[in-house]
């Protein structure tokens, strides 16, 4: 069968826009298991696999899709769990468009193997199975594996510090991860909203991973409950920091701190982690308004305006400075919210926020925009056009404009070398400043994905195990 | 999980608990707080740190019961556990030798707080003054613990029922014009009281610290719902403060910021009640 002859690459069911803006449950359903054997059976089993090498933690992508195609469910699950400790996880929110999917033979002539579906069904398949292959694969992980006797601290228990622990109790070490909040998960649990990444199936992936030995401590704040030297001095013989870019960004215009303007980060968590949209059974209250503007047009702005939607606002928009070519948030995501009646108000951009005598918000003062010349992140520059201000009617505004490092710790680790913005100076295989203390993800490279602070978390593990060895 | 190993009713709404939280007694001090959930409905609640036992491990708080947050917690008893705990958190109160009087004015519950601030200040060899105010008799706390870390203690209630009669900032005043000279200020209490307070020492230029205490969920600086305006800047109280100069916080603002889940606080209240409160089973 020639490439151009293959069936297409079969579609994701969801659920229909009308009705997924009134529930918190999940957009896209999932393969069944006709449409995942289907799927794995466009993968043309290349001999030297590009998609591998897209894969920041290296899948071993053909081998598990061959195991779908001949419909060996749990050798695929096996397969997977080799190199990923959070494949439902990834399955979901990687943005495969732009990794393993982007390498892929097949997407030059047609479109490329459903890659990140294929790794979702699997893992979904394997937590029906209800956890018991996977605690009996733990068993045996635990038994085969002699144990190093030496402790090492995970601190932070995202995406970055977990898969880091998960590698690490692998290769027999005595993990703990620190978590500041009261579940691990990091952005997983607080940032990404339910209704594309439900918190059961993050719960699920996590439990799994402590089933590998993994001690997470939930409720220790890094630079307040405890410091990294404190850690040294119990005898943690290395470290990994993975605190991850937390801290929300705001605009620096006058006005944001009417009542009514939120960083998203605090919008998301109540929703999220604190399960504001099920309040008041749920006692932590969010507030939506009823005309929102979201600020910015990242992953986490489309999260934001989704959700907004989701609380009953009547009206969300996008407001994004640059033109709906530049954003940096995922093409589904925003074609997500297209579909879901968000509005978006390009090449404008906030002056400031007027408030009312109450103190909240009632509109912003902004001005439109026109694309210039290339700036240094090669993306066409906005250059605001005079004269255009006017004045947009909101009562709710949603800052997604970025975030940056936690200093918590850092701030509180001497020595510990920083980059201009406040990031963790590591090498490429997380190595910091200091002996033994190791960092990776978004503490280090500013907010990123989810998939490249796994990667980090990867490689520093296995810098962290050469450096125990060698001590 | 963090037992309750006593808990004190001080009134009908003030409750004083107990609770064991080994690593953040270890390190909490003067000026710091901890966030605290009740259990899995519950919200991440501020409270101060108004005493703190390390050998035993334990910390202690006070609560005002208003909503539904506070309310749940307030109806724990001794041996209950609480879910999550923790810290400390903030920055803690600077504390130095002063070259003169140190004022620590507290309102209402506002006093817990005060209290180790008051006895890090006396026992770095400050004089220290003591002023705490309540609406009536049966709402002052603490004021034998207070008289035990100052020099001198003043007691007001707004309605003349014990101490002398008045607002804590006539009784500011009055020591003001006794004294000529303050060195510093500090005031924790409700927000329309610490803001009373720094208006009252602005003409006087007497250093005035303000312990704020904004909305906040998760306590660690990631959120941004505690932020207050500070002079020209933006800052969060929970990992910039949460004291601040009194003389530079916009008071108005942040008032109005307590506000912004006004109605969701009550319709949280009105469902507890309508639960019959205790734990929401149906």
């Amino acid at each position: 069968m020639s490439v151009k002859d293959r069936p297409n690459r079969q579609e994701m069911p969801c659920q229909a826009p009308e009705e997924r803006i009134r529930n918190f449950r999940e957009v896209a359903l999932g393969y069944t298991e006709e449409q995942a054997v289907l799927e794995a059976q466009r993968c043309l089993q290349c001999k030297k696999p590009k998609c591998r090498d897209g894969c920041p933690v290296e899948v071993l992508i053909p081998e598990f899709i061959q195991a779908v195609a001949e419909r060996n469910f749990a050798e695929a699950a096996a397969q997977l769990k080799e190199k990923n400790a959070l494949p439902a996880v990834c399955g979901r929110v990687c943005p495969q468009e732009s990794q393993c999917e982007s390498k892929c033979i097949i997407g030059i002539k047609s479109e490329p193997v459903a890659i990140g579906r294929l790794e979702r069904f699997v893992a979904d398949w394997e937590m029906a199975q209800e956890g018991q292959m996977a605690k009996e694969k733990c068993t045996s992980a635990t038994s085969t594996v002699s144990p190093k006797g030496k402790k090492v601290a995970i601190i932070g228990a995202g995406p970055a510090g977990l898969t880091c622990a998960a590698d690490m109790a692998r290769l027999g070490y005595d993990v703990t991860v620190f978590e500041a909040l009261h579940v691990a998960g990091g952005v997983l649990m607080y940032g990404i909203p339910e209704f594309r990444l439900p918190k059961a199936i993050v719960e699920k992936e996590i439990n799994t991973l402590c089933q590998l030995g993994v001690n997470v401590q939930v409720n220790m704040v890094g630079g307040k409950t405890f410091t990294v030297e404190e850690l040294q001095q119990k005898g943690y013989e290395a470290i990994f920091i993975g605190t991850g870019a937390g801290l929300p960004n705001f605009m620096g215009i006058p006005g944001e701190n009417f009542c009514g303007v939120f960083a998203a980060n605090e919008f998301l968590t109540r929703t999220n982690l604190m399960k504001g949209y099920d309040f008041p059974n749920a006692l932590t209250p969010v507030r939506a308004g009823s005309k929102v503007a979201v600020l910015g047009a990242g992953n986490v702005a489309m999260d934001a305006a989704r959700t907004a939607l989701r609380l009953g606002a009547e009206e969300v928009s996008i407001v994004y400075r640059r033109s709906e070519k530049e954003m940096p948030a995922r093409a589904e995501e925003i074609e997500h919210a297209h579909e879901e009646g968000v509005q978006f108000k390009v090449l404008t951009n906030p002056v400031e926020i007027v408030g009312d005598e109450q103190g909240w918000v009632k509109g912003m003062r902004c001005l439109r925009y026109e694309l210039g010349e290339p700036d240094e992140s090669g993306r066409r520059r906005p250059v605001a056009i005079d004269g255009s201000e006017f004045f947009m009617e909101v009562d709710t505004v949603i800052v997604a404009i970025g975030q940056g490092p936690n200093p918590l710790v850092t701030q509180s680790t001497p020595g510990l070398e920083l980059n201009r913005k406040g990031t963790i100076y590591a090498d490429e295989e997380g190595r910091t400043s200091l002996e033994g203390v190791f960092a990776g993800g978004d503490i280090v490279t500013g907010a990123a994905t989810v998939i490249l602070a796994m990667g980090a978390g990867k490689k520093a593990a296995r810098a962290m195990d050469q450096y125990l060895q060698s001590k | 999980m963090y037992p309750i190993v006593k808990k004190v009713v001080l009134s009908s709404a003030v409750k004083e608990f107990e609770v064991r939280a080994p690593m953040v007694a270890e390190k909490a001090q003067a000026g710091h707080f901890f966030i605290m959930r009740a259990n899995e409905r519950g919200e991440r609640i501020p409270l101060t740190i108004a005493d703190y036992d390390r050998e035993k491990g334990t910390i202690t708080t006070i609560i005002q019961e208003l909503g539904a947050s506070s309310t749940l917690v307030g109806q724990m008893e001794e041996g209950d556990e609480i879910l999550d705990f923790v810290g400390p958190l903030g920055v803690p109160s600077e504390i130095e030798l002063f070259d003169g009087p140190t004022v620590l004015v507290g309102g209402g519950i506002g006093i817990a707080p005060i209290f180790p601030i008051a006895r890090a200040l006396k026992a770095a060899g400050n004089e220290v003054i003591s002023i705490i105010g309540a609406r009536n008799k049966d709402l002052l706390i603490w004021e034998e613990k207070m008289a035990s870390v100052s020099d001198k203690l003043i007691v007001c209630t707004d309605d003349g029922s014990y101490g002398r009669q008045g607002f804590v900032t006539d009784a500011l005043k009055d020591l003001y014009a006794e004294r000529g000279k303050l060195a510093a200020v500090w005031a924790i209490g409700p927000m329309p009281m610490m803001r009373a307070i720094a208006n009252v020492t602005r003409p006087w230029a007497v250093k005035t610290i303000v312990s704020m205490n904004p909305l906040m969920m998760d306590g660690t600086g990631m959120c941004g719902a505690c932020r207050v305006q500070v002079g020209e800047e933006t800052k969060f109280a929970c990992v910039d403060g949460p004291e601040f100069d009194g003389h530079l916080v916009d008071f108005d603002l942040a008032i109005k910021r307590l506000a912004i889940y006004k109605d969701q606080e009550k319709r949280a209240l009105a469902a507890l009640e309508h639960k019959g409160g205790h734990c929401g089973c149906q």
